[in-house]
């Protein structure tokens, strides 16, 4: 407040920028929807009020690579499951090995990312000191110390070939919790007061379900014998539909804030995302529909698969390092707090 | 139970067995009982009339005494004359201060309509501007008025001043409490909600579930530190640090339902002086959170202080959120199976 403008005939000059005015509707302008590309806004800029710029809420206070990897690697595990046991049931020795270890590797990685990430990993037994259905971290950490164990002693029994029994009762089991752990993590975020993932919560599970099958499918096709990826590709090209038919819903369904998902980094991780998992799924796809033909072998199959498979596990690894960002984004301006609310306040008074 | 320190000593199980689990959505008739206590006291809760706040900053001060709360450094903002920013783990109290510079209301800049006479107001009350040591509870208006700040002649006072101690609320229905994995989060017998420093694992769940932005996870030490309204006191019978402090009874402390009545009775009067733009927040047990334990008189929309104009407790979606990840789940599951079908030759 250096500047004075305050004269005989009232206030003069324009309002600064960092000034704190009244009511619901005198603060400061939007900046506009897809400012980058010089496009004259459609929607109307949404004017509010703030504390100065503030954010009203607290971002979470967690790693990107700790939290995103986590989110990524459950997904990769959860959906890695089907395939060994389905790898199993139906003779892919190959497919299932991959898929086994590709879970039980994931799963630990990730337990050991989401240990680094506390603030007290110390006490992370914590976690089950109490069952809390209100909390999705606690559920989570039951969940994951369940399935953890199940992918290791599947893994174990598959790579050793011992206990093939217990080995197979192990495989089905975490076939039976694989999808679980890849869906609960979209509650995990939902189940916050960060606007853009609690208001993607309808179609989020989805999402993730979705990525998570793209990942595991890529994760088969970079490494698993060509001839017996044909399931993995199937579920490249289904899972790749549904993440991205599920992200477009939830965007339309969100409104306002949606745009942090448009913007800046988030946005360039996302868009990244959707053409390796739209690429890699076409690919995996074509990849098939030589393979059946009997064109090229060994080599001429391998090749594409690969390619395939490692655009797929890119884009589901951006798919969720996009999401935790535009998370984020959305905690720190108070636009996405605000507006909504006001919104919401307006519609209920009529 | 009146000792802070048990229920934080024994994290196996000094709390009662049911504290850290949530409450049905709505208004609660008693929160402390439905969390597991028996015969609790009455429901205890902050007040806070933001307008006899004078933006002194005792109750941060108080609270960072008592409390033992580590300074945060020294920010100087350059946006006002607030430099602790906001609430977190190292500010359990946080002084806002607006300046506002345009008429209220959303007017455009320009010569002020002659507004009502506060010291005739003032004088309607009872009270006499110059007399700042009577009762404070019912202390004029003062400098933030309401509506239309005193115009004076040449349109000279457009300018205000809104001062407000924000604290954490203690929510009917505590988003913070809902989502902690490890029940290091409780309701307390008085009804707060209170954060146990040896139960913390710092997952850091709660910062991003409170709807208000209050929790905040210490730099250096991992852990979520928030208010405690001052458990430890409250056991031994004492106000806490804060109220004790505060010189004008801005922050008001005493049994919930007690201080709604002292609200209503202050926002009527000051409707009564022409401060129409006093209004109460977090008051309602209809609202988001099922109505704060510690709640506030503004002068403005909450928002201009940094609050949250409709909050609703995440929670409430949640078993709509688990729904759709089941869904999610059988669909994946469904989606594995499709990939080994095999065609039809």
């Amino acid at each position: 407040m250096s500047e004075s403008d305050v004269t005989r005939n009232g206030v003069e000059g324009a309002r600064h920028g960092r000034e704190a005015v009244t009511g619901a509707h005198a603060g400061r302008r939007r900046r506009r929807r897809r400012g980058q590309r010089g496009e004259r806004p459609v929607v109307p800029e949404a004017h509010f009020s703030s504390y100065y710029g503030r954010p009203v809420l607290k971002a979470p206070p967690w790693k990107a690579l700790d939290i995103a990897g986590y989110l990524f690697l459950g997904g990769l595990a959860g959906a890695s499951s089907l395939l060994a046991a389905g790898g199993q049931v139906t003779g892919r020795p190959g497919l299932a090995r991959v898929a086994k270890l590709g879970a039980a590797g994931a799963i630990t990685v990730s337990l050991g990312a989401l240990v680094h990430d506390l603030g007290r990993p110390a006490r992370f037994v914590n976690m089950l000191r109490v069952v809390k259905p209100t909390s999705p971290m606690n559920l989570g950490s039951w969940l994951l110390a369940g399935y953890a164990p199940l992918t290791v002693a599947a893994a174990a029994a598959d790579v050793t070939g011992r206990l093939r029994g217990p080995g197979a009762g192990a495989t089905a089991a975490s076939a039976v919790l694989g999808p679980a752990v890849a869906t609960y993590t979209a509650v995990l975020l939902s189940d916050t007061a960060v606007p853009s993932w609690h208001e993607g919560y309808r179609e989020l599970p989805f999402v993730f379900a979705g990525s998570g099958a793209a990942a595991a499918a890529g994760l088969a096709l970079v490494c698993a014998p060509p001839a017996q990826t044909g399931p993995a590709r199937r579920m490249a090209v289904l899972g790749a539909v549904a993440e991205l038919g599920a992200f477009r819903l939830m965007k339309r369904r969100m409104g306002l804030v949606a745009e942090p998902f448009e913007q800046g980094r988030p946005h360039r991780l996302l868009r990244g995302a959707e053409l390796l998992t739209t690429a890699g799924a076409a690919l995996a796809a074509c990849a098939e529909a030589v393979g059946r033909a009997g064109v090229g072998r060994h080599l001429g199959r391998r090749v594409p698969a690969a390619v395939a498979g490692a655009a797929l596990l890119t884009g589901s690894a951006a798919l969720r390092f996009g999401v935790f960002h535009a998370g984020v984004a959305s905690a720190q301006d108070p636009a996405y707090t605000v507006v909504p609310q006001r919104e919401r306040l307006r519609a209920r008074s009529g | 139970m009146n000792d802070g320190e048990r229920t934080a000593a024994d994290p196996a199980g000094g709390a009662p067995p049911d504290t850290h689990r949530s409450l049905p959505h709505g208004p609660r008739a008693d929160v402390a009982r439905e969390a597991g206590h028996r015969g609790p006291p009455p429901r205890m809760g902050f007040f806070t009339d933001t307008s006899v706040c004078i933006g002194c900053k005792a109750c941060e001060v108080a609270c960072k005494e008592w409390n033992g709360v580590p300074g945060h450094g020294l920010e100087l903002t350059g946006m006002s004359y607030d430099n602790t920013q906001g609430l977190g783990a190292n500010s359990w109290r946080h002084v806002a201060f607006v300046e506002q510079r345009t008429p209220p209301g959303g007017r455009e800049p320009g010569p002020v309509p002659a507004g009502p006479d506060v010291f005739e107001a003032a004088r309607a009350l009872g009270t006499s501007p110059g007399t700042g040591t009577s009762a404070p509870r019912s202390a004029p208006a003062g400098a933030p008025a309401g509506e239309d700040p005193p115009a004076a002649t040449g349109g000279r006072t457009e300018l205000r001043w809104l001062m407000s101690s924000d604290v954490c609320k203690h929510c009917t229905q505590a988003a913070c409490l809902d989502v902690c994995p490890t029940g290091a989060l409780f309701r307390t017998e008085f009804g707060t909600v209170v954060l146990q420093e040896d139960v913390c694992n710092g997952c850091g769940y709660c910062v991003p579930a409170c709807p208000y932005g209050v929790v905040g996870r210490r730099e250096g030490d991992g852990r979520a530190f928030k208010c405690t309204l001052c458990y430890d006191r409250l056991g031994a019978g004492l106000e806490p640090a804060c109220a004790k402090a505060c010189p004008t009874d801005s922050i008001q402390f005493g049994p919930l339902e007690e201080l709604r009545e002292r609200a209503a009775a202050r926002v009527a009067q000051l409707h009564a002086a022409g401060v129409a733009n006093a209004r109460l927040y977090g008051e309602s047990p209809e609202d988001g959170v099922g109505g704060d334990g510690a709640f506030f008189l503004l002068l403005d929309e909450p928002e201009v202080y940094g609050l949250p104009p409709d909050p609703v407790v995440t929670t409430r979606d949640l078993p709509a959120m688990w729904k759709q990840a089941a869904l999610a789940a059988v669909s994946l599951a469904a989606l594995g199976v499709a990939s080994f079908v095999r065609r039809p030759r």
